[in-house]
């Protein structure tokens, strides 16, 4: 009774979680375009997208997918074989213990006629997939937390997918042991099926069970007499072996059973097997119940999304379809971290430490950001800045063991975020090229609007250069800005200029503009005038700066062997602080 | 001969063309190259941000490719440029390299033994030989006149970078001639090709990208040649971007120039990725 409804409870659950989840993955959006497709649209191209690929020849390429990425994982394999073994382990030996023994009275009985969980070869497996299924969860552990890899992070989720699995094994195989060697167990199944009258009879058979199998008894002790034991083996087999194998073949149990020996007669009186067994029950019901909302659902979502990315094809895919499975990516996301490891821009994870910059934490942000939930300034623009922080190279991409685009998802993120308002000094830097070079899959009349808006932020606020018209005053000249110009090979180059504007006249930038001091503020050569006069706010505050190519043209040719370039890039550092001084 | 092959971030994403001729080229003239996965980003976009950053994500590669005493071979040459730049300042600077040293040791790694960078170009010329290119030529072309491009962080500053002489560079015109090629005298040859500015100032960028196709089209090349991620994808992707924004029709193809040797090597065409460029002669 108790178990059937909390069974029941738990399919409800599970079955309300599923269907609010997918709901969720037709509701939200990510990025500014997929926000204007109505749900109606995208629930009408999703089952459209699915009809039309089961009917084509795509469905090969499904069942391709399936068989190599989904049950095989070869891609786990070429990367990493002790990640391999470990979710090989845990999800198939978790498999077949779901179908061989969970769902005994649908699954195995149906197939075997002989099945009988107290028999081999069942009970031998039943306890081999669970000590498989326990060796994985030991490498889990292992990899989280004693190998500890810089950038696989563990969070409350990764915890809880361990703790529930292991607590559904444990229980399960002490359960096993407490009742190999529970003395109650033995006697009502004697009662139940060994139509024993003889209580002679009835000690020899125990005997025999408590010397050979480890049973227990408050009545007899060993050592036995051979002839007892030769009567109890008789009457074993009569009665009890064609249902009972040895349980020395449940090992797991069996083992755990002889831990717990010395307290066998303790728990017999508190009924210690069934607490072990509604520990066992409810620690399966809870993972059911709570599989839509955590980690776990993966099992669901990681086919789906290696399937629906293996048949959608780059640019060729219905819009309505990419917004779908953008949101359904996220949950297809086990947080393995993999992306991570491989990221292009990792060194820069361990420099700016905003845990944003890796793709993997990037994902639970995404998930958080999409959903509504109230982020602060600081969390917004660490995700902002995260998500800006790549080099766009796909390795997440092509690394992701469950197929996910998520280059193709940064990239609509990025956008949503950037015309929300926040301005992204590294739009600044050639991390800007890939949005350049995509920039006709952009909405053209939003385009500037974040690169207007970090120029303004940088440059807009230095006052000095607006008065291009008066005689400026070094009284307001920084010496330790000037002293703090150091790094290394450029350190104090700009004091020996001789103004001679050889920098100015090879600048092709310069040179592309008939009036270059309106559209950059100030020439090369002046530039390094104003640092070698110590005027911070006019050799910081300049466009120049971020119109500069960085070919290196000037530094090369300049006769006085400034580094001008190299100055260059030391002032826009500086000036990065000082905006940021200013909190932006 | 044996280098850690450093592809970047734009080959594996969007250049790969240059990927696998490079690796089909290198093959037959006998450079051997390894792959180190961990390799990251050469640290060239956040230096206008922050240079630390910048020298720490260098360092991180030269550290790995120390770890198993390999020199490093560059295709891409801004790569190549800030390799080579993180490399002088570590070597120059002993508080910057402990500093950075402090950082890689969480993740067991070290930065002291120096690591050679070198770009494609430079090995094909300095170490594998024209000579050695011109014996590998099954079928060298005639009458193609290319207008090869340096690229500006090969060749400057060339203090750091040591690639050729900064003024009057010849290397890649040699090279280019290995194939039975001209290679054209074209004004603009040392210029930038625009893409540092791609996504900053995209108007600034096409004027010079524009100037750079012109001034080989006028000096009569039929293809522009690169050594460079950076610049084929300006000259190829972004011309047709230029094209369609701004009506101007420059038509002058570009081909990174492992494709042009791996074609008079005879090398199959589909391992050179020529589908991949977009203008088409």
């Amino acid at each position: 009774m108790f178990f059937s409804i909390s069974l029941y409870i738990a399919l409800l659950v599970f079955g309300l979680g599923l269907i609010y989840k997918v709901s969720n993955w037709f509701r939200y959006s990510i990025g500014t375009d997929a926000a204007e497709i109505p749900t109606s649209k995208r629930v009408s191209a999703a089952i459209k997208g699915i009809i039309s690929t089961l009917f084509s020849a795509n469905l090969f390429t499904l069942i391709k997918v399936f068989i190599l990425d989904v049950v095989v994982q070869q891609k786990i394999l070429r990367q990493n074989k002790m990640r391999w073994l470990m979710h090989m382990c845990i999800y198939l030996a978790f498999m077949l213990l779901l179908l061989m023994h969970a769902l005994e009275q649908y699954v195995s009985a149906n197939l075997f006629s002989d099945y009988y969980s107290t028999v081999n070869p069942f009970m031998f497996l039943r306890d081999l997939f669970g000590a498989i299924v326990i060796v994985g969860i030991a490498i889990a552990i292992f990899r989280r937390f004693i190998q500890k890899l810089p950038r696989l992070k563990t969070n409350s989720m990764d915890h809880y997918a361990i703790i529930i699995i292991a607590l559904i094994m444990v229980s399960g195989i002490l359960l096993e042991g407490a009742k190999i060697i529970s003395h109650g167990e033995f006697q009502s199944m004697v009662e139940e099926y060994g139509d024993l009258d003889d209580e002679e009879e009835i000690a020899a058979l125990e005997s025999f069970w408590v010397a050979e199998f480890g049973v227990v008894s408050p009545n007899v002790k060993g050592p036995f007499d051979e002839e007892i034991l030769d009567q109890g083996r008789e009457t074993h087999e009569a009665t009890c072996a064609d249902c009972h194998s040895n349980p020395k073949w449940a090992f797991t149990g069996y083992a755990a059973g002889k831990v717990l020996s010395p307290m066998a007669l303790g728990l017999d009186k508190v009924g210690g097997a069934d607490i072990l067994r509604y520990i066992h029950f409810l620690a399966c019901f809870i993972g059911l119940a709570y599989l839509p909302f955590s980690k776990m659902f993966h099992i669901i979502t990681s086919p789906l999304s290696l399937m629906v990315n293996a048949v959608m094809a780059k640019g060729g895919s219905e819009p309505a379809n990419i917004a779908t499975r953008q949101v359904m990516e996220l949950d297809a996301c086990t947080h393995c971290c993999t992306c991570s490891l491989y990221c292009s821009a990792g060194a820069f994870y361990s420099h700016f430490s905003n845990d944003n910059i890796l793709p993997s934490e990037k994902m639970a942000s995404v998930k958080a950001l999409i959903s509504g939930r109230d982020l602060s300034d600081k969390e917004i623009k660490e995700i902002q800045e995260g998500v800006y922080i790549c080099t766009n190279c796909k390795r997440c991409t092509v690394a992701c063991p469950v197929g996910i685009n998520l280059q193709d998802l940064w990239f609509s993120v990025r956008e949503s975020l950037l015309t929300k308002g926040r301005p992204e000094l590294f739009t600044l830097t050639p991390l800007s090229f890939y949005r350049g070079f995509r920039k006709e899959d952009l909405d053209s009349a939003k385009y500037l609007e974040p690169l207007n808006k970090a120029r303004q932020a940088i440059v807009g606020s230095h006052d000095l250069k607006k008065k291009r018209d008066e005689v400026l005053s070094v009284s307001g000249a920084d010496k330790g800005f000037k002293d703090g110009l150091n790094l290394s090979d450029q350190a104090n180059t700009f004091s020996v200029c001789f103004g001679c504007e050889t920098c100015t006249s090879v600048c092709p930038v310069v040179a592309n503009y008939d009036n270059p001091v309106e559209v950059l503020d100030l020439l090369p050569h002046q530039v390094m005038h104003s640092c070698a006069l110590g005027m911070k706010e006019l050799a910081i505050g300049s466009n120049m700066l971020w119109d500069c190519l960085t070919c290196y043209r000037c530094q090369e040719q300049c006769p006085q062997g400034v580094c001008i370039t190299d100055v260059f890039y030391e002032l826009k550092n500086e000036a990065v602080r000082v905006a940021i001084g200013k909190g932006i | 001969m044996k280098f850690a092959l450093f592809i970047g971030c734009n080959i594996p994403a969007r250049v790969s063309q240059y990927e696998s001729s490079a690796r089909a080229v290198l093959e037959k003239l006998h450079v051997g190259l390894v792959d180190i996965t961990e390799f990251n980003c050469c640290g060239y976009p956040v230096r206008n941000i922050d240079h630390d950053a910048f020298v720490l994500s260098s360092a991180r590669n030269l550290a790995l490719a120390a770890r198993q005493g390999l020199d490093i071979i560059c295709l891409c040459k801004c790569c190549y440029g800030s390799l080579k730049k993180a490399a002088f300042l570590l070597k120059e600077d002993p508080l910057l390299r402990d500093k950075i040293n402090g950082q890689l040791v969480r993740e067991g790694l070290t930065y002291e033994k120096d690591v050679e960078i070198r770009h494609f170009l430079s090995v094909l010329y300095h170490d594998v030989g024209v000579n050695t290119i011109k014996e590998k030529v099954q079928r060298p072309f005639s009458d193609l006149k290319i207008a090869a491009h340096y690229g500006c962080h090969a060749l400057r500053p060339s203090k750091i970078v040591q690639f050729d002489d900064p003024v009057n560079p010849t290397i890649f015109e040699k090279l280019v001639e290995a194939t039975g090629a001209k290679s054209v005298e074209w004004p603009l040859r040392l210029d930038c090709c625009g893409a540092p500015l791609l996504g900053i100032n995209d108007s600034l960028s096409m004027d010079l990208t524009e100037k750079k196709l012109n001034s080989g089209k006028q000096a009569g090349a039929a293809y522009l040649c690169t050594a460079c991620p950076y610049c084929q994808m300006q000259f190829d992707t972004v011309q047709k971007m230029i094209s369609r924004s701004r009506g101007t029709n420059h038509e002058i193809p570009s081909i990174v120039y492992s494709q042009l040797l791996g074609l008079s090597m005879g090398i199959e065409e589909n391992l050179l990725g020529l589908g991949m460029n977009q203008v088409r002669p």
